[in-house]
């Protein structure tokens, strides 16, 4: 059963509703009813399902009618019309006291611009939605703190929010939303004011997250890129309008309208993935401490060829061959220095995936993926090709 | 000729229908304003008593003391407030001061407590918003004079008038700051507060009047200046204190007592000033 479901949602800003109503039927555009009315279609008709544990991302550009949507869900905007059904509840018809009691249960809001309370430290922050629920003095910090360690921030309590940096507000807007421990997450635009490092760490972090918590999130962003990250399955918004609902492969690869192809053309997948996103754990060995024999035996273990070796620092020195390692042994060589190879088939991290084809097409190894001149992952060539196709296992979390 | 296309209807009497109205407040709610000259006068003879059979040092010294620690453990205007009202006791003028002081601190806490609950009022309802604001502007920009009327009219002379006739001049300020300051909390701010189920309540106390503070701070340091400039003219329907001194002065042209009981005035407007200021920076910076 889906947790949040919303059934022909509509919000239209101004003034004689019914008459506008009545042209949004009549199928004319956002435009010309703002034209002809001076009223403005701010969600039309949005119809959608969010089932427990899932990230469902709405996504469309400025104006879209992302941030009206949202906050259509937990009514701190009132529909003109629709249903919003919360555990098979209508918020859409419930009483002030029985919707306030919804919000502070079940429903947590993360802003954009963070929205902290600049009066208050960062532990009261957290724990303000226990306050209003008049929650004990005791009970509300134990809870807040819980929460602000679960993102990270247990050290800095009694800061006030000016303190921190936007990354950190932004964890205390999360612990805030979790501490009264909702079933339901709105997240308008989270990450948006966060600058590009900061910001996938904590799609990151929210991903782990969510894999501790299994909340129902409702995430906003008007990012193909943090959509395909975070989402499960996308929402794509037009002029207030649901224009196309699916899984991430089922947007990129079937783009329900000209709109969403627009959208997504640009992100045809080889260009979006890069070589951190489908590599795996290496296999390796330390030069410094290791010989042909570990080398070997690793091999036998792991079924492998060849095995790269880095040194302490993880820097990664060349691959040594079976081969050579069986020769090494017996010539009692013990030292890998000696039968080193030094030609890598080696990428980047970032590189695309396009590039990557190109060199794993005829590597004896497995493709070296360097950060910094360290050995972070190997990528396989079947890895490349799944990921081609779209069916392929992706880790996005990895970015 | 042309001049009879303006007198097109006799005199409009408005002037008889101000007095009508007054006469008619004044003997309908005499049951309310005596009792209310009465106690009130009482009480703020009381304070004003108090106040002065306190010696002056030891008022001098807390006054100094407030100044210290709310400037932030500066002594610049803890020492000005020692010269200050050393030279007004030293010019004679002390039970003045006190007279004076009783009437600005009486005026603008009763016009904080007024003002605050309008602010709020008007910052939630446009309905509010659109009949208090005109009046607002009226109360501001009629000559104050024009209060003492119907407050001697109602209470009589003395300090009781005096009070009402500044809370009328100097209120506004307070609830316009309110107002202003709660609008300006940021929507974001106020949807937070909602999104996580405050009651109405709970949003003005927990998020809208601790971030409206500063604004409305500023508002009543505007009302307590304003109800010191009053001071003078409340003095000319018998309240007492350094006003009271400056009129005689100038009633009997005595351009050298007039200016030391002005001066008494500054002193004052500077010191309460500078601390109610400092009150409000003390506020933001937390
Ligand atoms: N309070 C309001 N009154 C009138 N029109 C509004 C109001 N709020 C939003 N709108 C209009 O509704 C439409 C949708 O706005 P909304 O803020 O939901 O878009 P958005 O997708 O969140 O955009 P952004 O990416 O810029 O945040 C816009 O055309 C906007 O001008
Ligand atoms: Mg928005």
């Amino acid at each position: 059963m889906p947790v949040i479901e919303a059934k022909n949602l509509s919000k239209v800003f101004g003034r004689n509703i019914k008459q506008t109503l009545k042209l949004v039927d009549e199928g004319l555009t956002k435009e010309e009813i703002l034209k002809e009315t001076g009223n403005t279609v701010g969600v039309n008709r949005a119809s959608f399902s969010v089932n427990a544990g899932e990230i469902f991302v709405i996504m469309g550009l400025s104006g879209s009618g992302k941030s009206t949507l949202v906050r259509l869900i937990n009514r701190l905007i009132e529909p003109t019309e629709g249903n919003i059904i919360i555990d098979g509840e209508d918020l859409a018809k419930m009483d002030k006291a029985s919707l306030r009691n919804v919000r502070r249960k079940k429903i947590s809001m993360v802003f954009q611009n963070f929205a902290l309370f600049p009066h208050r430290s960062i532990l009261e922050n957290a724990e303000f939605g226990l306050e209003i629920q008049n929650v004990p003095k005791e009970e509300r910090s134990e809870k807040a703190k819980e929460a602000l360690k679960a993102v990270g921030l247990g050290e800095y309590m009694n800061q006030s929010p000016g303190q921190l940096s936007g990354g950190m507000q932004q964890r205390v807007g999360l612990a805030r939303a979790l501490a009264n421990d909702p079933e339901i997450l709105l997240m308008d635009e989270a990450f948006s004011a966060l600058d590009p490092l900061i910001r996938k760490e904590m799609q990151d972090e929210l991903i782990d997250l969510q894999s501790s918590m299994q909340k129902t999130i409702l995430f906003i962003t008007h990012d193909l890129d943090e959509a395909l990250r975070l989402g499960d399955r996308i929402a794509l918004m037009k002029d207030g309008a649901i224009v196309q609902i699916g899984t991430p492969e089922e947007i990129l690869v079937n783009p329900a309208n000209d709109y969403v192809e627009k959208f997504v053309e640009d992100v045809d997948r080889s260009k979006i993935l890069t070589a951190q996103h489908i590599m795996k754990r290496p296999e390796t060995v330390n030069m410094e401490k290791h010989g042909p024999r570990v080398a070997l035996e690793r091999m036998r273990e792991e079924g492998l060829s060849g095995i790269y070796v880095v040194d302490n620092k993880r820097n990664l020195k060349g691959y040594v061959t079976a081969d050579d390692a069986l020769e090494a042994r017996k010539k009692e060589i013990s030292n890998l220095e000696e039968i080193l190879t030094n030609n890598i088939p080696k990428v980047d991290k970032d590189t695309a995936m396009n590039d990557i084809f190109n060199i794993i097409h005829d590597s004896p190894m497995p493709v070296a993926v360097i950060d910094d001149g360290k050995l972070i992952g190997i990528i396989v060539r079947g890895a490349v090709i799944a990921a081609l196709s779209g069916d392929g296992e992706v880790n996005l979390t990895n970015a | 000729m042309l001049d009879d296309l303006l007198d097109f209807v006799p005199k409009i009497p408005i002037s008889e229908g101000t007095k009508w109205f007054t006469d008619w407040l004044t003997s309908t709610f005499a049951f309310l304003f005596d009792p209310i000259k009465e106690h009130f006068g009482n009480f703020m003879n009381f304070t004003s008593d108090t106040l002065v059979s306190i010696p002056p040092v030891i008022i001098i010294i807390i006054v100094a003391l407030i100044a210290f620690f709310i400037s932030g453990k500066k002594f610049g205007l803890a020492a000005f407030s020692i010269v200050g009202l050393w030279l007004v006791y030293n010019q004679g003028f002390w039970d003045h001061l006190i007279d004076t002081l009783t009437l600005v601190i009486l005026a603008s806490v009763l016009s904080v407590i007024i003002g605050v609950p309008f602010g709020i009022l008007m910052s939630k309802s446009r309905i509010a918003e659109a009949i208090i604001s005109p009046i607002l502007d009226f109360m501001q920009t009629m000559p104050a004079f024009v209060y003492l009327i119907p407050a001697v009219a109602f209470f009589g002379i003395g300090m009781v008038p005096g009070v009402f006739a500044s809370l009328i001049f100097a209120t506004p300020p307070t609830v316009r700051f309110t107002n202003l300051g709660i609008r300006q909390v940021s929507n974001e701010l106020v949807e937070a507060s909602e999104a996580f189920g405050s009651t109405g309540a709970q949003k003005l106390f927990k998020v809208e009047l601790p971030m409206a503070k500063a604004t409305i701070m500023a508002g009543i340091n505007q009302t307590v200046m304003l109800a010191l400039s009053m001071v003078v003219i409340a003095s000319m329907i018998g309240a007492p204190g350094l006003g009271r001194e400056v009129l005689s002065s100038l009633q009997r042209a005595q351009v050298g007592s007039g200016f030391v009981a002005g001066l008494g005035i500054v002193i004052l407007a500077i010191i309460i000033d500078r601390i109610t200021q400092n009150m409000n920076k003390r506020k933001k910076a937390s």
